[in-house]
């Protein structure tokens, strides 16, 4: 039993600050800390600056040109990220698609697409919900069907994170319906230039434009552009669940979530003292930080199982599950802190306006009511725990 | 980063989980958690054989362990077992005197019991407020005061007393002989006392004993939590058990979605509790331990009790019965709050920095 990290992991996690103390851009970490929508441009500009350092590709080989990063590293490029409110790598090319096409594309898939995902070239984005297929995906409804080359796609996609970004999308349709409706789904990849797709922003309960629906009506796609065998696309979208489990706790945005929190009931007169002072927010604050602590040994045991066993394993989704409520616990306080400064909408709090908190913390309060989708995607909390119930208790 | 357990320290949690499966098992278990003296004289001395005693020094006192995970380990196999032995008072016993430097021999081959007497009934749990007095009477010192809720103290032949002397709290040994023992058995099994003491003599070990005993009492406090795990895997494992087993409306209940939840949901919490003892064992001996054992005592009381009461309310009446062994679990992981320190207590201490 030995809970500290290696020479070597410590000397990386040393290299990572440096990096990011010395060339993440002021503005850059500033529009992060002020917890709005981040444009596209930032976005970007991010992506090419770990993409210089080799750093872009966390979850791929070496040699796709990835990190080849071990799961503990991979946590700690989290926490040191967090830490100096470097945006998220956007997951959908590099985390999603990138392993997808590794290990079930063929070479030509390989070669082409993987270079222009590391270059930025191409935006990924995702289409599996459905207005009818949410948890239940599997009961999707998307039609493609093959004539000729090509394959015609007829339906509707939904929840399309940063579409309104993107290049391509990667989807699951329905290629067979005379089968149980897992057997009938293949995944393809569609350009979003391709006539007869229309894509329309949802607006969310803050107000932000995060999520789209995708329409598609005659879309004509080559057959070559599917990802494995027709039919196999199930067994790509569960691969896909187990892979993007590492970080899946959330850990590192937790951690920034609690120093948040700490620093601004340090800092916030109430009541004629200091929040921090007073002893029913003080004990919440320290009630999620006992979770949390235990929340980062809880991830880094799954972490050291994942390694020794080369995949992380269902037991993952505890992280999903415990990790999402400790977030939203601590976007509750975050918005609980600021008082009846939390009442105006974003962007309505003006410089004249002393009546309000520091503009920086003004999206406190729409980013708890946004981040109740953590435990909604990803498979819900309540999938999660469908999932265990059938792996870990055998119930 | 390493999250197995080493060679020796698995072979030490084998060998206490199979003996006491053998030879401390249910039945038996039950006879001396409720009977006075709870405690098997006979068992006691072959677990002191077996080293369980001696995990709990380093080799320079004598034993062959010391540390965080030595005590975990112990512990939670003493909790899956239920055992009532008054393990913890040997444990705190010895930090104490590693603090004094005294000879541990005795305690550590079990020949000699010890058992430890910090709280009062006006200051159960902390350091901060005890009242139990010394004073200098000829060569040495008298107590006067009252101890409460001394764990092993019916069998204990010394105990090891916290009092104020001059202003800064001190450390006394007092001979069981020469104190009036007021011994009784606990809701959950196993025996404590009250220590009444009334110009009682004493042998000054400590002048200064306030990180001794803190000390002691993070030793004690992880010796819980991970005791509190044991009985936590042990009782949701009968659970499962009688999940995949009881029939209600033609189907095993473990069908039933709205158990299967909160038995994910309790599955969490052990997960949980289990990380944070491997984070308080990892501390016990550095400079942050009393943070990191109160964090573990917080968060253990709150999965104590919601593993107690979903056990309890998952099983329906059978967990309400004697004879169900899911009523004595669910009774010891709710009393544990009870000792060094309950989740309100460590919380406050948690937010005190």
């Amino acid at each position: 039993m030995e809970l500290t990290f290696s020479p070597e992991e410590d000397a990386f996690r040393a290299e990572l600050r440096s990096f990011l103390s010395d060339d993440l851009p002021a503005h850059i970490s500033d529009a992060v800390r002020a917890g709005g929508e981040l444009s596209k441009d930032i976005m970007v500009e991010w992506h090419a600056l770990l993409a210089g350092k080799g750093w872009l590709a966390t979850t791929w080989p070496k040699e796709f040109g990835g990190t080849g990063w071990t799961p503990v590293q991979r946590q700690i490029f989290e926490e040191e990220t967090c830490r100096f409110y470097a945006p998220r790598i956007v997951p959908f090319g590099l985390s999603m698609l990138g392993p997808v096409l590794q290990t079930f594309g063929t070479k030509e898939q390989q070669d082409t697409i993987l270079p222009r995902i590391l270059s930025g070239e191409d935006w990924w984005c995702q289409g599996y919900s459905e207005p009818g297929a949410g948890s239940d995906l599997a009961s999707l409804k998307t039609r493609a069907v093959r004539d000729g080359d090509d394959y015609i796609i007829n339906g509707q996609k939904t929840w399309t994170t940063l579409g309104q970004h993107a290049d391509k999308i990667f989807c699951l349709v329905r290629t067979d319906v005379d089968c149980k409706p897992q057997a009938g789904i293949s995944f393809i990849l569609v350009d979003l230039d391709t006539p007869g797709i229309e894509m329309r922003p949802i607006r969310l309960i803050e107000g932000g434009h995060e999520v789209n629906e995708v329409f598609f009506t005659d879309v004509r796609v080559p057959a070559t552009e599917l990802v494995g065998k027709e039919n196999q696309g199930w067994t790509i979208a569960k691969f896909l669940l187990s892979h993007e489990r590492t970080g899946i706790a959330g850990v590192g945005f937790s951690m920034q979530a609690l120093e948040e929190v700490k620093t601004l009931a340090r800092n916030t007169r109430r009541g004629g003292g200091m929040l921090i002072d007073d002893p029913l927010f003080a004990a919440r604050i320290a009630q999620v930080e006992i979770d949390l602590e235990a929340m980062k040994i809880t991830n880094l045991r799954m972490l050291f199982q994942a390694q020794k066993q080369g995949a992380p394993g269902p037991e993952t989704s505890i992280l999903k599950i415990k990790g999402s409520i400790i977030y939203q616990e601590l976007n509750d306080l975050a918005r609980r802190a600021l008082g009846s400064s939390a009442a105006p909408f974003p962007g309505h709090v003006t410089e004249g306006n002393i009546l309000f908190g520091p503009p920086d913390t003004a999206n406190s309060a729409a980013k708890y009511f946004n981040n109740r989708k953590i435990s909604i995607f990803g498979g819900s909390n309540e999938i999660q725990r469908n999932i265990l119930t059938k792996t870990m208790l055998e119930l | 980063m390493d999250f197995d357990l080493t060679e020796d320290r698995r072979m030490l949690s084998d060998t206490l989980t199979r003996y006491l499966a053998e030879q401390y098992g249910f039945e038996h278990r039950n006879s001396v958690a409720y009977t006075a003296p709870y405690h098997d004289a006979e068992k006691w001395t072959e677990m002191a054989d077996l080293g369980i005693l001696a995990a709990f020094a380093p080799e320079d006192a004598g034993g062959f362990g010391g540390t965080g995970f030595d005590v975990s380990v112990v512990f939670e196999a003493l909790g899956r077992a239920l055992c009532p032995e008054p393990m913890l008072a040997a444990l705190m016993a010895s930090r104490l005197m590693m603090a004094t430097g005294a000879d541990q021999e005795t305690l550590l081959d079990g020949s000699r019991k010890y058992a430890v007497a910090i709280g009062e009934i006006e200051c159960p749990y902390g350091l901060d407020y005890l009242a139990t007095s010394a004073s200098a009477h000829g060569d040495g010192h008298v107590l006067s005061g009252r101890k409460t809720a001394v764990y092993g103290g019916q069998t204990a032949d010394v105990f090891l007393v916290a009092a104020m002397l001059n202003g800064s709290l001190a450390l006394f040994e007092v001979a069981a002989n020469d104190a009036e023992i007021v011994g009784y058995g606990m809701m959950d099994g196993g025996g404590a006392a009250e220590v009444l003491l009334d110009g009682t003599r004493a042998k000054l070990l400590l002048a200064d004993a306030r990180d001794a005993l803190q000390d002691a009492l993070n030793a004690g406090v992880l010796a819980l939590c991970a005791e509190s795990l044991g009985a936590m895997v042990y009782s949701y494992e009968m659970l499962l058990e009688y999940l995949k087993t009881r029939k209600q409306f033609g189907v095993n209940i473990g069908r039933f979605q709205v158990l299967q939840h909160r038995a994910v949901d309790m599955l969490t919490e052990i997960e949980q509790a289990r990380s944070i003892v491997i984070k308080a064992a990892a501390e016990l001996n550095g400079p942050k331990a009393t943070r990191y054992c109160a964090m573990a005592k917080n968060l253990i009381g709150r999965a104590g009790r919601l593993i107690s009461e979903e056990s309890i309310q998952m099983h329906g009446g059978i967990a309400m019965t004697w004879e169900y062994p899911a009523s004595h679990y669910g009774k010891r992981l709710v009393m544990i709050d009870h000792q060094l320190g309950d989740t309100d207590f460590h919380l406050a201490a948690v937010m005190a920095g």
